[in-house]
């Protein structure tokens, strides 16, 4: 093949390598058992090349395996050992330093062999229901307490799994069925990749990726120099205060451009929490990548070149880079707060670009049920794990409000109610939107949602809440006001804490408000024409219409009318 | 006996297509689609096919129709004034959609609009559990409340949506009594009856749509019926469906949500008898027009269907960014790549193209009417493939300086490259994105391309398929007479039918024969009630299918039964076959694992009329060239002399090696130097790997 030919076809592969990967991580979602990965598409999936760097990963809906992906394969390599790396052979781990952050996400790698050669690697992350110890949750004091852990090691040596594993896996966590299925899906969904990239060097006559990976690698590593080069080269900070378990966290950053990379120092953040809410850098890297990516280089996919000139530094067991044994399982809840932290920093570099915060973390709780124990509980009562997603709202834009219920950084979906409830005896009563709760501003802050949790008659239950945003709403910009922040109590007014597993007597619900995004820009500001369509649509009630948005009694009056009749006058 | 005169008829975005058919004999026009009173275009077209033909419109005999009607109205918001009522607590399902971004690096990212705005969504207090137990009783008088609510606003139709209504349907069915009663004339959806499957955004959403076109589609299929007999067209009406069946006028009426993607639909029942007729059990079917290319699997001559697709896709064809329809489709994957698709560099200097289009203004730059920018046909004219002076039957002249300019200007300058590699590599990447979004397709499908024949028309399709075909390790391709009007031909072929699905959980271990077999009748003559309606003779078959999952999944695989398997209802032999389609599907099955059913099937249709086999034919010479012309190849990056053939001049056997050009009226078929083509019997050209 001349050089002048490579050019187009070159175009043709790197293409092809994209849809090889998303081909992967749809194989994923079909085979998967947790609800995690097959309703809400928590997994993600990337193709290497032999030395382990990564060249094209599936867009899925975790930021945060992006860098942590990107990472992972050199730990396999290193582990295994090259000599030990043979055809046939699938690894796995779940270690959170090495792979994505917590126990909970089980990584397999997979070697992929062309005649007889190493030609690359495939590798996949999912996030299971179970992983054993205390359940998923904040309340653990140590990773230890957290579940079970796989070293990075063997699950198939040349075509053989190892039963001795499995076994061990089986013994020691709640679902045993559905997290082994779970393995074996990460297993097929890395196979399937093998296989369409073996038929993809076998068109192209290719021996190696060499030629394909310096092609991706050279104009990925271009694409992202000739962003960064057109930044100012300036400095600036951001900060940050989130509930923490028991006590406030401070997240505090300095970004910075250097015409050839871009600088994240988390210098001056709190330190671990006791509980298990702290962050392997990988995860801080991910979403501070992330972060960066979406406001400087959106389109630019991720690989290991375009991701290299982002670098993230955090001193050493703060609670962004918290080091062995320190409790990480619920590492989301401040590595999705990351993004709108480095966001308070750039709107002081790039005004115009960044949106305001909003709810950050998703809203994400685990429902242990089991028959009722204070009174004889019916027959057929049950036990249960059950993992719902759910989103607050997002900040509002420079030129758009904020969107209702959809989560970000996180972009997972939440599962069906119907699907949720045929999963186990609980009854999800309401999931809305919540009015009011999107921050006021020229652009309004997106809304929140409410939910409402029960159990079926017999039933009682241990609901593990992962909340943030309770005493820490998200913050507007520009004089934007800030979103509703998090509210918890059971249906009888019993207050409940924002994190950690809590008991639910027989008869009792939860009842649950996630916080809105925040706003963007002078509320006066705000197009008279979207205020009274808000109302219309009840996204804002008349009290917030009259005090905060200054509509008259007429205008309200005319708008409720209207919006009785269907219309948005 | 004189054979019938069957009229197929399809409203497409640019053309409304009109073929008779009497016997052996055909007749077609193509009209532009009249968007104001569409049926315009309809007694247009019907007239000039008569003329053709010789008939009186009162001779015809039948008319199937399909139409783009219901998907546009749904894509442009046409709909009827329509209110939803739901659980409380569940009033904004179809707003919250999956609570995902659909596009994760985009900061600006804006979510499609619901369907039903907010205040156009009503909740009554009342739930049903998982099993179909009632938690909360629905109270009658509340929703006689909320009739003369909904009354005083003026909905013109009424979706019903109630949480599990999946597997107990009677507070549904309670709002209707009462609406039917309070309301008079008010069309209602419910959707226990539009979609009854579990997972309540796809559900809703669904029975949304179709309140929502309701009243639109009625009016106009009304008005198509007195229009047509006016013309004395005094013959029944039937459509065509998305899951390429055909129903009733009536049922189309009542359930217009199942017309959405009736046209596609249409090509794929076209592309399933081309495959019968040659006797193909692999097909990948290819449609390429000049805005979107749609390409299905057809095994064993039948298309594949789904119950879930997304229409109005408002994000780049991204998914996830339109809406989720859950009925029985063919499923088909769509992407925005047709001839009129506009090429850019973005910023890592790739080419990139679509899946926004130059539709007919200004078109590509080579159409002389402004535009600028370089489309798929103009690379397709300066690679050699198209003659500037016989486009479109010469009735469209091209310019090939214009798309040189285009071309330049936003390709070739900017990534130093000549104009030819620039075009190249233009054609290289539509070819590729329309070749991953078929191998991802067959992924999906758990198939291998390498034994499948492709089958290809419409207008830009046999210009790509020689391409596409090396790409995808294709060695063989048929391109059939009538490519142009394909799907108007394909609604002459398709059965009457009607799928019925059911949501009803059971582990197949724990099967109850004799439940089963109930269910399968209920559902039998559910759907054979609906094929009877439209043909009252005829005899009714009906196919079995569970959808089935290792218990745990969220996806579950199709699993087809015979009618001795259903009528049995074996738990062994449903796990028998659901593991061996699961091994083929992901190469191995999962140790241990229970094993459970979710969704039942029963297909009802009537046998279609036995297909022709093609008769054989022995290779016979060349026709006569009448010229040549240098042809891009893409494979080989280079330009080579090609023969330019007539379509006309092929008789059967008549056969020629690549490269070479064939002309006809409607398209260009393209033969790469790979490849060497014959003329079958049925006037097909079969396009296989030279040598072969």
């Amino acid at each position: 093949m001349t050089a002048k030919l490579s050019k187009v076809v070159y175009q043709v592969m790197w293409n092809r390598l994209i849809s090889i990967v998303e081909e992967q991580a749809q194989a994923l979602v079909r085979t998967a058992f947790s609800t995690s990965v097959r309703e809400a598409g928590d997994l993600s999936a990337g193709v290497y090349n032999a030395e382990g760097q990564m060249l094209a990963q599936a867009v899925t809906g975790t930021p945060g395996h992006v860098n942590a992906m990107a990472d992972a394969v050199p730990h396999f390599i290193r582990r295994i050992g090259r000599e030990n790396i043979h055809d046939g052979d699938v690894y796995i781990t779940n270690d959170p330093w090495e792979g994505t952050g917590h126990l909970h996400d089980i990584t397999v790698c997979t070697p992929s062999f062309h005649q007889g050669q190493l030609a690359g690697f495939f590798a996949c992350t999912a996030h299971i229901v179970d992983i054993g110890g205390r359940g998923f949750g904040a309340d653990a004091n140590s990773v230890y307490e957290e579940g079970l852990y796989i070293p990075i090691m063997k699950l198939i040596d040349k075509g053989t799994v190892d039963a001795t594993l499995i076994r061990i896996i089986r013994g020691n966590v709640r679902e045993p069925d559905q997290l082994v299925g779970d393995v074996y899906a990460l297993a097929t969904c890395n196979e399937i990749g093998h296989r369409r990239l073996i038929g993809m060097m076998e068109e192209f006559d290719l021996s190696d990726l060499s030629g394909i990976s310096d092609f991706i690698l050279t104009n990925s590593r271009e694409a992202t120099l000739a962003r960064i080069a057109a930044l100012p080269h300036l400095t600036a900070e951001g900060s940050m205060t989130i509930d923490g378990y028991d006590r406030p966290i401070d997240l505090k950053v300095k970004v910075s451009f250097h015409g050839d990379h871009v600088m994240c120092d988390w210098e001056g953040t709190s330190g671990l929490d006791k509980k298990g809410i702290n962050v392997p850098l990988v995860y801080t890297k991910a979403y501070a990548c992330y972060a960066l990516k979406c406001a400087i280089a959106p389109e630019i996919p991720n690989n290991a070149a375009s991701l290299e000139p982002f670098r993230i530094t955090a001193p050493a067991n703060s609670i962004v880079n918290a080091v062995h044994p320190a409790p990480v399982a619920l590492r989301h809840v401040i590595g999705h707060m990351v993004p709108d932290t480095i966001y308070d920093a750039l709107d002081k570099i790039l005004p115009g670009t960044v949106p305001a915060e909003g709810a950050g973390c998703l809203c994400n709780f685990q429902v242990s049920l089991r028959p009722r124990t204070d009174a004889p509980a019916p027959a057929g009562a049950v036990r249960s794990e059950v993992l719902t997603f759910n989103s607050g709202g997002s900040g509002a834009r420079p030129t758009l409000d904020g969107m209702s219920a959809t989560a970000f950084p996180s972009g997972v979906m939440t599962m069906p109610v119907e699907a949720t409830e045929q999963v186990g005896p609980v009854i999800i009563w309401r999931k809305e939107l919540r009015p009011d709760s999107g921050g006021a501003g020229r652009y309004r802050g997106g809304l929140g949602q409410f939910m409402e949790v029960g159990a079926r008659e017999g039933h009682e239950f241990d609901i593990s809440a992962m909340f943030d945003r309770v005493n820490h709403p998200a913050r507007g910009r520009r004089g934007g006001l800030e979103g509703a922040p998090t509210t918890i109590a059971q249906d009888n007014g019993a207050a409940m804490k924002g994190k950690g597993k809590q008991f639910v007597p027989h008869g009792r619900k939860v009842m649950m408000a996630f916080p809105g995004g925040a706003g963007y820009g002078a509320v006066s500001q705000r197009d008279r024409a979207a205020i009274r369509r808000d109302l219309a649509l009840g996204y804002i009630t008349e009290g917030t219409a009259r005090t905060v948005y200054g509509l008259t009694e007429v205008e309200i009056f005319e708008v409720m009318a209207a919006a009785r009749k269907g219309e948005t006058a | 006996m004189a054979h019938a005169a069957r009229l197929g008829v399809d409203i497409g975005g640019t053309f409304t297509d009109v073929v008779l058919e009497i016997g052996p004999e055909r007749h077609s026009a193509k009209v532009l689609t009249t968007y104001a009173a569409p049926e315009d275009a309809i007694v247009e077209g019907m007239h000039r096919v008569c003329a053709k033909a010789g008939i009186q419109t009162s001779a015809i005999t039948q008319i199937i129709h399909g139409t783009t009607l219901a998907t546009n109205a749904l894509i442009e918001r046409r709909g009827a004034k329509t209110a939803l009522i739901t659980t409380q607590g569940f009033r904004d399902v179809i707003e919250m959609r999956t609570e995902s971004r659909f596009e994760q690096y985009d900061l600006n990212l804006t979510l499609p609009e619901p369907l039903l705005p907010r205040n156009r969504r009503y909740v009554v207090e009342e739930r049903m559990g998982a099993r179909g137990d009632v938690l909360i009783p629905l109270q009658r008088a509340e929703v006689e409340a909320l009739a003369d609510t909904l009354r005083e606003a003026g909905y013109q139709s009424i979706a019903v949506g109630l949480l599990h209504s999946y597997v107990n349907d009677s507070h549904e069915r309670l709002i209707r009594d009462v609406l039917v009663e309070k309301l008079p004339g008010v069309m209602i959806s419910l959707s226990s009856e539009v979609s009854p499957q579990m997972r309540e955004y796809e559900r809703f959403n669904t029975t949304i749509a179709n309140a929502y076109i309701k009243p639109l589609m009625k009016s106009y299929l009304d008005r198509l019926a007195e229009r047509l007999a006016a013309e004395g067209a005094d013959c029944p009406v039937f459509l065509m469906h998305s899951g390429g069946g055909i129903i009733s006028i009536e049922s189309a009426a009542e359930f217009p949500v199942r017309l959405v993607e009736s046209g596609p639909a249409g090509g794929a029942v076209f592309a399933a008898v081309i495959a019968a007729r040659h006797g193909l059990d692999k097909v990948l079917s290819f449609d390429m027009g000049g805005t979107t290319a749609k390409i299905c699997l057809i095994r064993n001559q039948t298309p594949k269907t789904a119950r879930v697709f997304e229409v109005a896709r408002t994000y780049r064809f991204k998914k996830g960014s339109g809406m989720p329809i859950s009925i029985p489709v063919i499923d088909m994957v769509e992407i925005g790549a047709g001839g009129g698709s506009l090429a850019r560099v973005d910023a890592m200097n790739q080419i990139r193209v679509g899946p926004e289009s130059a539709g007919s203004e200004p078109g590509p730059a080579c159409y002389g009417r402004g535009g600028e920018r370089p489309a798929v046909t103009d690379a397709d004219l300066i690679l050699g493939k198209l003659d500037p002076d016989s486009f479109a039957g010469g009735t469209i002249p091209l310019y090939p300086d214009a798309s040189k300019a285009a071309l330049d200007a936003v390709l070739a300058d900017r990534l130093q490259m000549p104009t030819l590699e620039a075009a190249w590599g233009l054609a290289e990447v539509v070819d590729e994105n329309m070749a991953n979004a078929a191998r991802v397709h067959a992924v999906e499908n758990g198939e291998d391309l390498s034994d499948y024949t492709m089958i290809a028309f419409g207008g830009a399709a046999p210009l790509h398929a020689g391409r596409l075909c090396e790409k995808l390790g294709v060695s063989r391709c048929l391109i059939p007479q009538g490519a142009g009007v394909g799907s108007a031909i394909g609604f002459l072929r398709a059965p009457f039918s009607f799928e019925s699905n059911r949501s009803v959980f059971m582990t197949a271990k724990g099967l109850d024969p004799a439940n089963v077999r109930a269910l399968f009748a209920d559902m039998e003559q559910e759907a054979t009630r609906f094929v009877r309606s439209c043909d009252a003779t005829s005899q009714i078959k009906a196919d079995y299918k569970v959808y089935m999952r290792y218990k745990g999944q969220g996806w579950e695989i199709p699993v087809p039964l015979t009618p001795e398997q259903a009528q049995e209802a074996d738990p062994q032999t449903f796990l028998t076959r659901f593991e061996e389609d699961y091994a083929n599907l992901f190469g191995r099955t999962v140790e241990g694992m229970e094993v459970e059913i979710t969704v039942w099937s029963v297909n009802a249709y009537t046998p279609t009329a036995p297909v022709d086999q093609a008769a054989p034919v022995t290779p016979d010479t060349a026709p006569p060239q009448t010229g040549q012309r240098p042809l891009f190849d893409a494979a080989l990056g280079s330009s080579h002399s090609a023969g330019i053939y007539a379509r006309t001049a092929f008789g059967p056997g008549s056969s020629i090696q690549g490269p070479a050009i064939i002309t006809e009226e409607e398209t260009t078929i393209i033969l790469p130097s790979s490849r060497q083509a014959m003329a079958l019997a049925d006037g097909c050209i079969d396009i296989t790997v030279k040598g072969a």
